[in-house]
């Protein structure tokens, strides 16, 4: 008898894959843009968030807030606060976090919260028999603090310069002396928030050693060892649970606050603890996108061919943070020039921890570059268009390396044809009563990456399989793909797949980050299927390549075999494993887009409206057209938020966050999003993986703010140069302008 | 604390409820107390609608309204819309346009949504409104009524098709 396991399939990304597997098989479920399969759950309410299962007896914990930024706490009104209604805990713990894990870390993040890094930092749990009573003990609290000077701002002399974040090929410098065109832009763009609408939130319950969490997680296997490593017990005896997340954008990637604070909590007073941030609590203590300041130096020759490609960024994050916002990730390989300069500087602050958010490094880096490049283009008097195709590298410029594949010169040609880009007009000259019309253009750029990652498919004797990992769904579609791979690759109806996620006691995946969830749980799924259609062709007695799997039959030659005889009473399980290789050194991957904003700019008060996104990429094969749109839709609108309203603003007297809720921190609403056109490229890639597929999320919110802030130049001949375009900066623009005119 | 004591009609079932705290907001009631999850916290501020439930038949913000002012309410979650197994119709283009991704904003979404077709077939107008004497549903109308409602993942454009779509489907336009 066949039993759990016996068949497992590994693979290493080591050499290209031509065979293009998924174009052969014959169930045509993939690719297709099916509905989501947890959907019925999600719409009736059913489907269960973090803190949405209360064990029996399950009691509830606030966090107390430093008011302080920097120092130590010396005290707190403990006692007191023991005796109001209801209180049943003060947990003042050196185990629990000054920050969250950074995304991938496996291990504990800086621990012990009595000293102090920034406002807003968590540093005791007050726990009651309910949410009421614990809020209101914890804004009771009076902690006693040794306050020191907090930093905010520092000079650029004394950002660090990290030596492996510099680099430079040929002679800038006198490029730019000697150049037609150039251009040496300041531009800076502001911290910003992931937002998502579930706040993080954590129920803890103990069962002798072993700890069960429900908690909002991207990442589970990084996770639990972060949360183990954080309370001092061994992973095998930590169980993490988020079957649905709600959002993550990179900010629920490591372990937070919340799920160490209930667990300490829940062990001490042996019962359930619950602990939901509050809003403020998310935007003041989990993680942020540092804002950066940005220098730009482009040059060309008459010609418009791009001679030199300088772009200097700074940044900053807490002491002691390896993560720093990558903002030039995409810019050693995106455009020619031969002279270059790569540079990195971090600024240690009293600030919220910054961390990684929906493209970190590209979403704020390649909207900077593509505003200089529409800079350079206006000076050296070439169609924006016309002006990046000249500039786009037979290889990487900066390595040699050859691309996995480059499609941006499609994406921009058949971009600006769907858009209508030939309708754009001369700078400052299209106007409908007090508005400004006008377009712009930027590409889309976003590194592709592969993760290693696990899961199994057990085919029941009945012919229905059960796809299992512990990848998450944070809202991306990975219910709905990799149940359709499955689907696709054993030839079974989709209502005969169910897939399981969001447990870490299931296979460890790549989880959902930097784009590469989709390709690395994928690729596993794909590779478990793959096992199980050897094992039945070889009870065919063919070739896996011959047989072809549809509604539940085998077919090779002329034969039809049912599923269920082939079965024949057994359950098979296979396992399946991808591991990034050579393909991820050799090359250079990324996906690639064109994106084209239509904005209109008052006149009169420097308001602007959106009224077109149009955007079209390459990114792989597409596994679901309708949730690979409303990722993309959904990255068009983030790239929308952070051209015009988003903001995490500090006051730099005393490092407080301003804009710490959703009526100051202004992500777009519905009436701020205008129609949306999303064209995918018919696209493979043989370096990615298996699946010819490439990651989707977070390319979409590369290009967009370029294109609108293009446009706005379009309309209105200025160039704002300080994220977000608020209407003050605008209209203020706009009048120098008329006042020089 | 004293007992406050209240009864609600909660998606057509009578629900009594005893709360010994009065601060315990409607939402808070559902979430904690009764056990229905359905209804979101995204912000316990009035700030992003994931909250929105119906009181006696119109939309509010369940997180800034306490529980006792309820008493005797008539209360609609999204739990009281449909089934898994038996969408309402705008739970089911909800479902086919893709108007959400995780799911959270989503409940929310759904009890406004359905609340304010009806706002519509009253002719409420709102600030986009053109002709104040008979208020249709445009496509900015539906933008409008529903920027109460945040969804980070945005997926504003399809939950504006998968309304302008059930809405027409109940002969509203
Ligand atoms: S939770 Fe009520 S409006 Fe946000
Ligand atoms: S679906 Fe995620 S916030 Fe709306």
């Amino acid at each position: 008898m066949m039993d759990d396991m016996d068949l497992s399939l590994h693979h290493k990304m080591e050499e290209k894959d031509e065979r293009n597997q998924l174009d052969q098989t014959a169930q045509d479920v993939l690719s297709k843009p099916l509905d989501r399969p947890e959907g019925p759950l999600k719409v009736t309410g059913r489907a269960t968030y973090a803190d949405e299962e209360h064990p029996e007896g399950t009691a509830h914990g606030v966090f107390v807030r430093s008011t302080v930024a920097h120092g130590w706490v010396t005290g707190m009104n403990t006692a007191a606060l023991r005796k109001m209604p209801g209180v049943l805990a003060v947990v003042r713990d050196a185990k629990m976090l000054r920050n969250p894990a950074q995304g991938t870390a496996g291990e504990a993040p800086v621990q012990n919260p009595n000293e102090i890094f920034y406002v807003g930092q968590p540093i005791a749990l007050v726990v009651a028999e309910t949410l009421e009573q614990a809020r209101h003990a914890a804004l009771a609290a009076r902690p006693k603090y040794e306050a020191k000077d907090g930093e905010f701002e520092v000079p650029l002399e004394d950002y660090e310069t990290p030596p492996k974040k510099q680099s430079s090929e040929g002679d800038l410098d006198s490029a730019m002396g000697q150049a037609a065109h150039s251009v040496d832009s300041i531009y800076t763009t502001p911290a910003m928030g992931h937002a998502m609408m579930e706040p993080h939130a954590a129920v803890a319950q103990w069962d002798g050693g072993k700890l069960t969490i429900r908690a909002s997680c991207q990442m589970l296997k990084y996770n639990v060892a972060e949360l183990a490593d954080s309370l001092g017990v061994k992973a095998k005896n930590v169980r993490i649970l988020s079957p649905y997340v709600g959002g993550g954008f990179g900010g629920k990637l490591g372990i937070s606050h919340e799920a160490v604070a209930a667990a300490l909590a829940a062990r001490k007073l042996k019962r359930p603890v619950s602990v939901a941030l509050h809003r403020r609590n998310v935007f003041e203590a989990t993680t942020r996108r540092s804002e950066t300041r940005q220098r730009l130096r482009l040059c060309c020759d008459d010609q418009g061919h791009l001679t030199g490609f300088g772009h200097e960024a700074w940044v900053s994050s807490l002491h002691g943070e390896s993560f720093s916002e990558p903002v030039t990730q995409a810019s050693s390989f995106t455009y020619a020039g031969d002279n270059r300069v790569i540079g990195h500087h971090i600024a240690r602050l009293n600030i919220t921890c910054a961390g990684s958010m929906r493209a970190p490094g590209e979403a704020v880096g390649v909207p900077i570059v593509e505003c200089a490049m529409d800079e350079l283009a206006e000076k050296a008097g070439i169609d924006p268009v016309d002006f990046r195709l000249r500039n786009i590298p037979e290889k990487d410029p900066s390595t040699g390396k050859p691309y996995s594949s480059n499609r941006l010169a499609d994406c921009l040609t058949e971009g600006a044809k769907a858009f209508g880009w030939e309708k754009r007009g001369e700078v400052a000259h299209q106007r409908e009563g007090e508005w400004l019309i006008g377009l712009g253009v930027a590409s889309a750029v976003r590194v592709n990456m592969l993760m290693n990652s696990e899961a199994t498919i057990t085919l029941d004797p009945d012919g229905h399989a059960v796809v299992e990992t512990d990848m998450t769904d944070i809202g991306t579609g990975s219910y709905a793909i990799l149940t359709q791979l499955a689907a696709e690759m054993l030839g079974l109806p989709m209502d005969r797949v169910k897939t399981v996620l969001g447990d870490s006691d299931l296979p460890p995946s790549s989880g959902s980050g930097g784009s590469f969830g989709a390709a690395s749980a994928g690729s596993s799924v794909m590779l478990a299927a793959r096992a199980l259609r050897e094992k039945i062709a070889e009870r065919l007695g063919v070739e896996e390549k011959d047989v072809t799997l549809k509604d539940g039959n085998a077919i090779s030659g002329n034969k039809v075999t049912p599923l269920t005889e082939i079965l024949a009473g057994e359950r098979l399980k296979a396992k399946g494993e991808i591991e990034p290789g050579a393909t991820g050194d050799d090359v250079r991957q990324a996906t690639w887009g064109a994106q084209f904003a239509e904005v209109a700019v008052s006149a009169i008060t420097g308001e602007v409206r959106v009224r077109r996104l149009d955007a079209t990429f390459a990114c792989g094969r597409i596994l679901n057209p309708k949730t690979a749109r409303s990722q993309c839709i959904g990255g068009m609108v983030f790239g929308l938020g952070s051209a015009l309203t988003e903001e995490l603003s500090y006051d730099l007297r005393n490092g407080r966050l301003m804009t710490r809720d959703l009526a100051d921190y202004h992500i777009p609403s519905n009436l701020d999003v205008p129609p949306m056109n999303v064209t995918f490229l018919e696209d493979r890639d043989p370096y990615a993986n298996p699946m010819q597929a490439k990651g989707i999320g977070e390319l979409a919110c590369c290009g967009t703010a370029g294109a609108i802030l293009n446009a706005i130049h379009n309309a209105t001949g200025i160039r704002v140069r300080d994220f977000p375009a608020t209407p003050d900066k605008v209209i203020e623009a706009i009048e120098a302008a008329q006042g020089q005119g | 604390m004293a007992q406050h004591q209240i009864t609600l009609t909660i998606n057509g079932t009578e629900r009594s409820l005893a709360l010994d705290d009065p601060r315990v907001t409607l939402l808070d009631a559902l979430r904690q107390h009764l056990d229905m999850t359905g209804t979101k916290k995204g912000c316990d501020h009035g700030q992003c609608g994931a909250c929105t439930v119906m009181a006696n038949g119109r939309r509010i913000n369940s997180c800034l309204s306490l529980a006792v002012m309820h008493d005797g309410d008539t209360i609609t979650t999204v739990e009281g819309l449909g089934e898994p197994e038996n969408l309402s119709p705008l739970q089911a283009a909800f479902l086919h346009h893709d108007g959400f991704q995780c799911g959270y904003c989503t409940p929310g979404q759904l009890v406004s949504a359905t609340a304010m077709i009806e706002e519509i077939k009253q002719n409420w107008p709102s600030v986009v409104s053109g002709d104040l004497e008979k208020v249709s549903l445009s496509d900015d109308e539906i933008r409008e009524r529903m920027s109460g409602n945040l969804c980070r993942c945005a997926a504003y454009a399809n939950i504006v098709d998968a309304i302008r779509e059930a809405a027409k489907a109940e002969g509203v336009a």
